[in-house]
């Protein structure tokens, strides 16, 4: 019986092709909806961790306050001392001392005298003594020109500064800031290459030194504004972050000092926590808002094949079939319906959100002014989730449409469908 | 022709409510008739022969009154049992055919004892004995979109039959067939009348199939005006 109604199912296109286009295209943008959400939100999660909050961030209290101004003259002391406990309390975990810094740029010309300024946010990381920084920071790959820092005093700057204030691989620049004193720092470097990271906030004007050098120019022997700490497999973990972060904090709460140590979550940082429950929330918004009007629109569906079934499904019952009978095989029909549409839809949905995981989309123009630590390449990202996310609901909605129009079409009494079958 | 009776309707009433309003459908019918019979409800639209016809066959339930078909009371039937009782016992035969558009012909043909569960080759032995009997085992496997108006209702007389059931009730069976076709079609049920003794209740108004029958039920504002046997 099944299989003939299969068969009736199959060659009925208003039946079989109709619905699962439907749900096929439910599923497909719920899939790759739901899989752009996740590669954006871990892309932009990964690029902030690298660049700018790593999984975990130590900094002083007083420097937390006013961590906007990059206030290096509260930054942390004793950073090789603080970095070997570290090292020795979290193994496996990744620790590195960092300087973000802002300044003018001056330029000279052949004379000595000033040719151009710009101003210029800095980061200074460990480049000479490891490569592990270069590496996370793909400094490597970022260089559009020259080389990477191979002795102190070299530094790269960002191809579009590079291009503004017209200097070359070798030309001599100078930095003017303030040092960790409250002092005028000045200190010359030489461009040894220049750097294009595909974020829009570093592109658009940063120079990158090496982190010697610039402890060296502000002043810092053996300080540093932050320690970032990675875990061993490069993967945030809230819930182990919280704890360390915990544990640490704990060690200096009843010190009044406000230059001790402060251990900050990745989620705890430039508002990223929220951000990213602000993301959460908005993915689950519009897969739900997705997920509904699919419903409805199958439930439609549903109603609209009842409608254009009532004179079969009056033969059904004028042949001996009982109404359970019929509505059983009705559901059964939409679970056929919705296991063919759901899986072309999630192979569909998973296809294109790989091409743009390969491929992904330039936001670019989308970045241009925006200082968010976010790739100018958004892309998807396939995991588990992508499998099920719009499988289970496409499989759901279109049982529920089938059932809830079956319900419609079943109010009516046995008689008034053998009427409008006479109709 | 058997004698045994195979229905018995006593002062059936039917009312359709509109509203505050209700319309009286049947008003206090009461016949009965046997095993073999070749009978026709006749009389104008909005006489009450649909009505009856859906009442006896456990379409629809009465308002007062009783209908016994096949021993079985039709109003207190569950819906179950009445499918059953349509299922096992009951041929349906209507005016626009109404054959299954995405099966073929065998496949529509077929479908009644599918519901009866029979096996393969029983299946297929009375589909094409079915198809034999209307003489259209050479249109088998055609749709019924590629079939004239006549073979349409051959068709739905063979899935009528092919369970050989008791009774097969017929609504207005040549309202949509021209003279030759309904010929052939009424002569053929009471071929099949003669030889199966399958009772036809047959609801019409149509003069060409009121000279077949061989009882004439005459209905009019719901209530039984005459009751005659054809010669």
């Amino acid at each position: 019986m099944i299989r003939f109604l299969l068969k009736g199912l199959i060659r009925d296109h208003h039946r079989s092709v109709f619905p699962v286009i439907i749900v096929s295209l439910g599923v497909m943008l719920t899939t790759l909806l739901f899989s752009f959400l996740s590669g954006v939100l871990s892309d932009m999660i990964d690029a902030s961790a690298r660049f700018e909050t790593g999984h975990l961030k130590i900094v002083t209290r007083a420097y937390q306050t006013l961590s906007d101004q990059l206030p290096n003259d509260l930054a942390l002391t004793h950073v090789d001392t603080l970095l070997a406990s570290l090292r020795r309390d979290y193994p496996g975990y990744d620790w590195t001392a960092r300087i973000k810094f802002a300044g003018l740029l001056d330029v000279p010309d052949e004379h000595g005298e000033t040719k151009t300024q710009n101003p210029v946010f800095g980061l200074a990381v460990d480049l000479l003594r490891s490569g592990r920084e270069a590496e996370r920071l793909n400094v490597r790959k970022a260089i559009v020109s020259g080389r990477m820092p191979q002795h102190p005093g070299e530094v790269l700057v960002s191809d579009e500064l590079a291009r503004r204030i017209d200097v070359g691989i070798g030309h001599p620049i100078t930095l003017l800031s303030s040092s960790s004193s409250g002092g005028m720092a000045i200190q010359n470097f030489i461009i040894c290459g220049t750097v294009e990271f595909g974020i829009a906030a570093m592109d658009r004007g940063a120079m990158i030194a090496d982190l010697s050098d610039i402890q060296y120019a502000l002043d810092m022997p053996d300080g540093a504004a932050e320690i970032l700490g990675y875990s061993p497999n490069g993967f945030y973990v809230s819930d182990e972050a919280a704890a360390m972060r915990h544990a640490f904090n704990d060690r200096f709460t009843r010190s009044a000092d406000r230059y001790a140590p402060v251990m900050m979550t990745l989620e705890e940082q430039n508002g990223l926590g929220e951000y990213i429950s602000y993301i959460d929330t908005v993915g689950y918004i519009v897969v739900g808002v997705f997920l509904a009007a699919m419903s409805m629109v199958l439930l439609i569906v549903g109603l609209m094949s009842g409608i254009r079934r009532y004179g079969e499904i009056g033969v059904r019952l004028a042949l001996g079939e009982s109404k359970d009978m019929i509505y059983t095989m009705l559901l059964v029909e939409s679970v056929v319906i919705g296991i063919a549409g759901s899986c072309i839809g999630t192979v569909l949905g998973v296809a294109i959100a790989y091409y743009f995981q390969e491929i992904g989309l330039d936001i670019t123009g989308a970045l241009r002014n925006s200082s968010i630590m976010m790739s100018n390449l958004v892309r998807a990202r396939i995991g588990a989730a992508s499998f099920y996310i719009g499988f289970i609901p496409g499989l759901a909605a279109t049982l529920l449409g089938t059932a809830l129009s079956g319900i419609q079409i079943f109010k009516r009494q046995t008689a008034s469908l053998f009427k409008e079958l006479e109709a | 022709m058997a004698t045994s009776q195979i229905i018995t309707v006593s002062n059936l009433v039917k009312d359709y409510f509109m509203g505050r309003q209700f319309f009286r459908a049947l008003n206090g019918i009461t016949f009965s008739a046997v095993k073999g019979e070749f009978i026709g409800f006749v009389g104008p639209s909005g006489s009450g022969k649909t009505t009856l016809l859906n009442i006896i066959g456990a379409l629809d339930n009465p308002t007062s009154g009783e209908a016994i078909v096949l021993n079985k009371p039709v109003s207190t039937l569950h819906q179950k049992e009445a499918a059953r009782l349509r299922n096992d016992s009951i041929g349906f035969i209507f005016q626009t055919y109404n054959l299954l558009p995405v099966y073929t012909v065998y496949e529509n043909v077929e479908f009644p004892l599918l519901l009866l569960k029979k096996g393969n080759a029983e299946r297929e032995h009375a589909v094409m004995q079915a198809l034999e009997w209307v003489g259209l085992t050479a249109k088998a496997h055609s749709r019924p979109n590629q079939l004239s108006g006549g073979e349409s209702q051959r068709v739905a007389v063979a899935r009528a039959m092919v369970k050989v059931p008791e009774i097969v009730l017929a609504d207005e069976p040549t309202a949509n067939l021209d003279a030759a076709n309904s010929h052939n079609i009424l002569t053929m049920m009471q071929r099949l009348n003669d030889e199966l003794k399958t009772t036809f209740i047959f609801a019409t108004h149509d003069e060409k199939v009121i000279s077949y029958l061989h009882r004439k039920i005459v209905l009019n504002d719901g209530r039984v005006v005459d009751d005659i046997m054809m010669n």
